[in-house]
């Protein structure tokens, strides 16, 4: 079975990426949130409950679209992909948040705090929250909150409140150390609902847990669809829980190759990235071990991706170990590609993907044309891109959508004065 | 010192009620300010020094210390400058010195390297608030190698069974997180403290130390006949931020007068 993968011979430990490197207040905390998540794990009405959960509050199962224009257009292999942008809140973001959410009212905690870079888990950890009768508070880098105002806007109509974090480069791992710090003093009532596959155990497992409703349901509905299994299936990779729910349950279906592709930023050489794989090292962060993007002396580094999903310096303990066992193969997509990838699959299909799931894409396009007609190639649009107009505007460089702003923002400026 | 500090802790507590270990973030405000600050300290008589090894990613510390890290880097502040600096403070001063930081710097530089380091510029010790007991590996025995003190903290979230193999797996002396939450906040000293400070005591006979949100000669006072060793490490910086050199000075005389 695949899932034997979360099965590890030293708990939390994934080869040797992973483990549990908190500060020691936070022991009580992490061992009675491993203790609700194993019990219910092998309860089978948790999964049940958090399946239809799923059905009735975000639409699923999403479905598999076959996309002919686009493959014809690229050539080579048939591309097919996920839609998870069709969740409630317009990313696998939902998937995680609600299966903590259920698991938060388990344990019978009455608050949740959240990080969130691009501001995607932060809204939909605010819909959780409004859902479940729950307080709730998210820490965002101060650049990220300047930058994702409409973000910030639904968040707070939805009643969190929104904690612009100045610390570090104020971005998305410094909204981690944040959520941290309030955890270790709020606990009690308190969850911390993380985002991704990324820090201390059990985050990577139950956040892959609740996301491989992803690569479950995929597997089934290509099989349907197509009669055999994809070729080849790539998924962006940030902290890589989107990646990590696709491919987990393709982990033994030898045919497949999985790919997760990296923020290639400006390119590698410029330095300007976020690609773990290739350029960063492994270290101790945020709680666990992985391949971090850091200095020799093991202080981490300024990130950079057009995707503030993919802005990060770690990577989940799962993918390190799968990349290191050469079982998950890691490319990189540059800002450039992703803007052309963006541009494509909307004029081909009608499709308007978020820019961290295009590099997903991005990757692919660059190697499918170089497959046979009859290769099936599968790829995770983990999101939806016209909720990100600013940015998705802004990374095009649209002339009029510039002009509009300014006159919205001269329209507001004579209504104020 | 290396090796011996729970004794000379015990050495000091005969002539003193309670003693006093100070912090300051190596590289902030400057080099040339902490040395001013270890030299309050040495006229104060503090009995035990952290030197912190700033780190991006500080999750244990409250704002004051994470924009230290913060700036301490900035200023360049790498190993060589750290050890450097380490390594003047032993041979200028009496107190025993302890590294505090994060464990990734340990782990770049290699456990070994990490240990000798440390004992080749005279540190009697270190702390790593992120690194679990369970993840130590070969850090305990490279420690017992180079004598040096692995300090263990213990808070009073622990159950008894955690609670217990950190004592009895600590060195030098124990740790007491006074309260949730990180570095910084006031911490109010009531009973409940001193509930905590006899469970700690239950399972060990080293040097209790309480530390996190301590500030004031009081604090101290309070904490005689509870805990051998106070920490003040934010109140200090604070106060040296908030008024300057001469009201650091005052409050550190007004805390080694506590000790008494």
């Amino acid at each position: 079975m695949w899932s034997d993968i979360f099965q590890t011979e030293k708990p939390g430990y994934y080869g040797q990426f992973g483990g549990m490197f908190i500060p020691e207040i936070l022991r009580a905390t992490f061992e009675e949130l491993i203790a609700a998540f194993e019990s219910a794990k092998t309860d089978p009405s948790f999964w049940m409950e958090y399946v239809q959960t799923m059905q009735s509050y975000s639409c699923r199962p999403t479905p598999i679209t076959y996309l002919p224009n686009l493959s014809k257009k690229n050539g080579g292999a048939q591309i097919y992909c996920k839609r998870e942008d069709l969740n409630q809140t317009g990313a696998h973001k939902a998937n995680n948040v609600m299966g903590q959410g259920l698991l938060v009212k388990r344990m019978g905690k009455s608050r949740v705090i959240a990080e969130t870079g691009a501001g995607q888990h932060g809204v939909a950890t605010a819909t959780m929250a409004a859902r479940f009768g729950l307080e709730c508070k998210i820490y965002m880098g101060a650049l990220d909150v300047e930058r994702q105002r409409p973000n910030v806007f639904w968040m707070e109509q939805l009643g969190a409140e929104v904690v612009p974090v100045t610390e570090g480069s104020s971005t998305l791992k410094d909204a981690i150390n944040a959520a941290m710090r309030d955890w270790s003093a709020s606990m009690d009532d308190t969850h911390y609902a993380l985002g991704t596959v990324c820090g201390p155990h059990p985050f990577p497992t139950m956040v892959s847990y609740f996301q491989s409703l992803i690569g479950q349901e995929s597997r089934e509905q290509i099989l349907e669809l197509t009669g055999k299994l994809p070729d080849r299936i790539y998924a962006c990779v940030g902290g890589g829980s989107n990646a990590s729910g696709l491919f987990l349950p393709f982990l033994e279906d030898k045919e497949v190759e999985l790919v997760g592709v990296e923020a290639g930023g400006h390119g590698i050489e410029s330095g300007a990235h976020a690609v773990r794989f290739s350029s960063g090292h492994i270290g101790v962060a945020q709680g666990y071990k992985t391949y971090f993007l850091q200095n020799p002396e093991g202080q981490m580094m300024h990130t950079h991706s057009i995707a503030a999903g993919l802005d990060y310096v770690g990577v989940g303990p799962i993918l390190s170990h799968l990349h290191d066992e050469g079982k998950v193969r890691f490319s990189s997509a540059t800002d450039q590609e992703v803007i052309d990838a963006v541009r494509l699959l909307i004029r081909t299909e009608g499709l308007i993907p978020a820019l961290e799931s295009t590099h997903g894409l991005a990757g692919l396009l660059r190697e499918s044309s170089e497959m046979d007609e009859e290769d099936i190639v599968l790829f995770n649009l983990s999101g939806r891109g016209d909720k990100d107009i600013f940015n998705i505007a802004e990374a095009l460089d649209d002339p009029k959508w510039r002009e509009f702003i300014h006159q919205k923002s001269n329209e507001y400026r004579r209504s104020s004065n | 010192m290396s090796g011996k500090l729970s004794e000379y802790l015990r050495n000091r507590l005969k002539e003193k009620k309670i003693l006093l270990m100070t912090h300051t973030v190596v590289g902030y405000p400057s080099l040339e300010d902490n040395w001013r600050m270890l030299q309050e300290m040495q006229v104060a008589n503090v009995d035990m020094v952290e030197l912190q090894m700033p780190f991006s990613e500080p999750i244990a510390d409250g704002p004051l210390f994470v924009k230290a890290n913060q700036e301490a880097l900035k200023n360049g502040i790498d190993w060589n400058a750290y050890f450097d600096f380490m390594g003047r403070a032993h041979e200028k001063f009496d107190f025993p010195l302890l590294l505090i930081g994060y464990y990734n710097s340990a782990f770049a530089m290699g456990h070994h390297s990490f240990c000798s380091r440390l004992a080749e510029h005279g540190a009697s010790g270190y702390l790593l608030p992120d690194l679990p007991l369970e993840e130590m590996g070969d850090l305990q025995d490279l420690s017992r190698e180079y004598q040096l003190n692995p300090i263990m903290l213990c808070t009073p979230t622990h159950k008894d069974t955690r609670l217990q193999s950190i004592c009895t797996n600590g060195s030098g002396f124990l740790y007491c997180v006074a309260r949730k939450g990180v570095t910084g906040a006031v911490t109010k000293i009531d009973p409940m403290i001193f509930e905590f400070l006899k469970r700690c005591r239950k399972y060990s006979d080293l040097p209790l130390a309480l530390g996190f949100g301590l500030s004031t000669g009081e604090d101290l006072k309070q904490l005689q006949g509870h805990a051998d060793i106070a920490v003040i490490g934010t109140a200090l910086l604070k106060i040296w931020e908030e008024k300057g050199y001469e009201a650091y000075r005052s409050l550190l005389q007004e805390l080694a007068v506590a000790t008494a």
